[in-house]
């Protein structure tokens, strides 16, 4: 009986009710989020991992602003049909870089955290241009105007700076060259391929469009698909190392 | 007891005037904006914030012209003189925004179905039209509701006038206006990716201030009541306000490329940033679309049956167990991703815990009725309520079996999902919504009743069997393709490829648009109704008493 009278307390004054609420609500969150910053299974450093060179970065806000993610996760589970259809079950290292993540929550399309390397530059240009040309059963929506807008690489230096900001380790040296690195990256047989391999180990250099004579927005796209999952060298990577 | 208007001095108050002059400022730097914008969307933007600010500013100038030199009284005659100007136009903005997003719903369903629908245009395209159909039902929709009704009953139960002179008014237009903001970046391809927060970095800022001034309206009207005690309601409209703050704040930590530039890169990366969004998005549905419409609840329900709210003392269980246990819920939306097990299984005990307030909210929304249950025969109206409680218990009890791990791996990325979110958002949430503003419409306009009952009636029919269609059509293409996925044959391979499960789902698709097209017209019989109890003009001179509101102890 008592108890219950106390909660008069809080029913009769708006700023403890107010202040109780945000106790209540901070609990949760708290236990669940702040952990994730300092725990060792989340924080990994895995072999492979780099930033996104310029291209595959402009590319990924491409599959941003058409909303991908509302129908492609990029996070495969460890169940036995997942790791058979898709490849290795994803690590949280694996989008250490990615901001924000795009696991996404609906499989509308297939998942495409390992999607890299698994079709060719020509199929993703025919599937973007006219997904039913190569997929006769889609439902995918074709993106032609890809392929015919150039590229808006202007401010793309500003783009790499920012995440210095928040701890991406992108160099003075990237930073300087990252107009420079897309256009490298997009041109096949760059004399200064080698200085952005260098930068950006494992990076794909080639016109990716089919238009050698353009940069746009379907060359950044694909770059960024072909390079999703093929970082880490699962021949290499130690499950084990991570338990202690 | 006022002095006549032509003694008195009129003058500019300190809100009217700061608030004119911020505007101004604001106008002058979205037109700097506007000038050196990285992208003419974002251009575009900029030049709909100046049009915005300037006419903003012509408003404030225009009224104060207008209005007498007194400010408007709290009281008249020993009666609070409410405030239902800011109500009433966001009532209205509801009902519209309603239309448009079940619309835009109906189209990005039909593009699943059929995708020739996108008509290869980029504004078009079903990535773009599908957080523009969610974050108009949630945001605009939903959240004008929430607005309209916060504003309604606040006032109503504390017997005092709404706070402020100006900021209702702001609250309800600038809420309005990011609706606007948000809505056209995402045909434009302005969005961070960020499921239901969707918007960028400054639609944010703007959306942060509005809230501020929400809360402060709200506390404010709280803050000066008559009655002694808080009702219940207001609980449930002060932890969702309090807490969409606290979420909005922390999923949406930014910084932006350039502030000449739309983009900008969140704080947090990887796995933190999959936390803190499902931490928002679960409470979203926690805060925003339960704790706000458990409001309307809890007023409206006992105000349409004339009796008192079932049991005080498990409102305050449902309330604070409701709140506590909501947080935790987030990780059951990341079962066997790469985020730590520890946290999966956390989220899960407490979505199956979550059970039980939740039920404890609807049995006390239900019995409500006791003593009253004749009247679900002759009041469509309360039926709508009645039955959207009703569902509310169906998918509060859905939401805990899908996050069980093992529901889980099969029910995630699929359709049963999709179904699971509109049994809730279209069974609870729509439906209480429909039922409150049949009540609202009414009241604010001083009409004696609704234009046709039997309107309400063929509203309820019409988009219940929509909802049962469409839950029923997303429950078998879920599981179908859930199934379908892990299928092996008897040797061991995969027995489907991707492209053929996608194929299977198109009966479905098709089956759930109409349930779509059905709910959609329910809705525009809606509005024909409410536009002709308005027009009708029968007028109700008395005013309402407010006799079922006391707590049951």
């Amino acid at each position: 009986m008592s108890l219950w009278s106390k909660h008069k307390l809080l029913e009769k004054n708006s700023i403890f009710m107010s202040i109780g609420v945000l106790i209540v609500i901070s609990i949760g969150g708290l236990v669940e989020i702040v952990p994730l910053f300092y725990l060792k299974s989340t924080i990994e450093k895995v072999e492979g991992m780099r930033p996104y060179t310029p291209l595959e970065l402009a590319g990924r806000n491409i599959y941003v602003r058409e909303g991908c993610y509302n129908c492609h996760s990029q996070m495969v589970r460890p169940l036995r049909d997942e790791v058979e259809r898709y490849g290795h079950y994803s690590l949280a290292a694996e989008s250490m870089y990615d901001r924000p993540f795009q696991w996404g929550s609906k499989r509308t399309g297939p998942d495409l955290a390992r999607v890299g390397g698994k079709y060719s530059d020509e199929w993703h240009r025919d599937h973007l241009n006219q997904p039913r040309s190569v997929v006769p059963g889609t439902v995918m929506p074709a993106y032609p105007w890809l392929a015919k807008t150039d590229l808006d690489f202007e401010h793309i230096a500003n783009d790499l700076k920012v995440q210095t900001q928040l701890g991406v380790p992108y160099t003075p040296e990237m930073i300087a060259n990252a107009g420079a690195d897309i256009r490298i990256q997009a041109t096949p047989d760059h004399p200064d391929a080698d200085a952005l391999s260098k930068r950006y180990p494992k990076v794909q250099s080639r016109d990716f469009d089919g238009d050698p004579k353009r940069i746009t927005e379907a060359d950044a796209l694909i770059a960024y698909l072909q390079l999703l999952g093929t970082l880490v060298d699962f021949k290499l990577y130690n499950d084990k190392a991570n338990i202690r | 007891m006022t002095r006549p208007e032509s003694l008195t001095h009129k003058s500019m108050t300190l809100g009217e005037a700061g608030a004119a002059l911020a505007f101004g400022l604001l106008a002058f730097l979205s037109l700097l904006i506007a000038a050196k914008a990285h992208t003419s969307e974002y251009a575009f933007h900029a030049y709909l914030f100046a049009a915005g600010s300037i006419a903003a500013v012509f408003a404030i100038i225009d009224r104060y012209y207008n209005r007498p030199a007194e400010k408007a009284p709290l009281t008249i005659d020993g009666k609070p003189n409410y405030n239902m100007g800011p109500v009433k136009v966001a009532t209205v903005a509801a009902m519209l925004w309603g239309i448009a997003g079940f619309t835009i719903g109906l189209l990005a369903a039909l593009q699943l179905a059929f995708p020739v629908l996108n008509f290869d245009l980029s504004w078009l395209s079903f990535g773009r039209i599908r957080p523009l159909h969610t974050s108009a039902v949630i945001f605009a929709f939903g959240g004008n509701v929430l607005i309209a009704t916060s504003f309604y009953v606040v006032q109503r139960t504390c017997r005092a006038r709404l706070a402020g002179d100006l900021a209702p008014w702001f609250v309800v237009l600038g809420y309005n206006f990011f609706i606007l903001i948000a809505g056209t970046g995402y045909l434009l391809g302005i969005t961070q990716s960020k499921e239901y927060a969707e918007p960028e970095w400054y639609a944010d800022l703007w959306l942060t201030v509005v809230w501020v001034v929400y809360f402060l309206v709200f506390l404010g009207t709280i803050i000066r009541r008559s009655e002694p005690h808080i009702y219940v309601a207001n609980w449930f409209y002060i932890a969702f306000i309090l807490t969409i703050a606290v979420l909005h704040l922390g999923n949406n930590a930014a910084i932006p490329v350039s502030i000449f530039s739309p983009k900008s890169y969140i704080v947090w990366s990887g796995v933190q940033d999959a936390m803190v969004q499902w931490w928002y998005g679960h409470n979203a549905v926690g805060f925003f679309l339960t704790a706000g419409f458990l409001a309307i609840m809890y007023y409206f329900i006992p105000k349409r049956v004339e009796r008192p709210v079932y049991s005080y003392r498990l409102s305050i269980i449902h309330f604070w167990a409701l709140i506590f246990l909501y947080i935790w819920a987030g990780p059951h939306h990341l079962h066997y991703t790469a985020l730590p097990d520890w946290a999966q299984t956390l989220g899960m005990t407490f979505s199956v815990m979550l059970w039980m307030p939740s039920w404890g909210g609807m049995i006390n929304g239900l019995m409500t009725l006791s003593g009253a249950w004749d009247k679900l025969r002759t009041d469509p109206v309360l039926r709508m309520m009645v039955v959207s409680v009703a569902f509310y218990g169906m998918s509060t009890f859905e939401g805990p079996l899908m996050s069980i791990k093992a529901v889980n791996s099969l029910s995630h990325y699929t359709d049963w999902t999709i179904g699971h979110v509109h049994s809730g958002a279209l069974g609870w949430v729509a439906f209480v919504s429909f039922g409150a503003v049949y009540c609202l419409v009414p009241w604010l306009w001083n009409r004696k009743g609704l234009y046709s009952l039997k309107l309400v009636n063929w509203h309820f029919w019409i988009s219940t069997i929509g909802i049962v269609l469409y839950i029923s059509a997303m429950w078998v293409s879920g599981i179908l393709q859930g199934l379908m996925w892990r299928a092996y044959t008897n040797l061991g391979f995969l027995e489907y490829s991707f492209i053929e499960t996608v194929e299977a789902m198109h009966p479905f698709y098709v089956i759930r648009a109409l349930g779509g097209a059905l709910f959609l017209i329910g809705s525009c019989l809606m509005v024909f109704n409410l536009w002709m109890t308005v027009r009708s003009g029968d007028t109700e001179i008395t005013t309402q008493s407010e006799p079922s509101l006391v707590p049951a102890e």
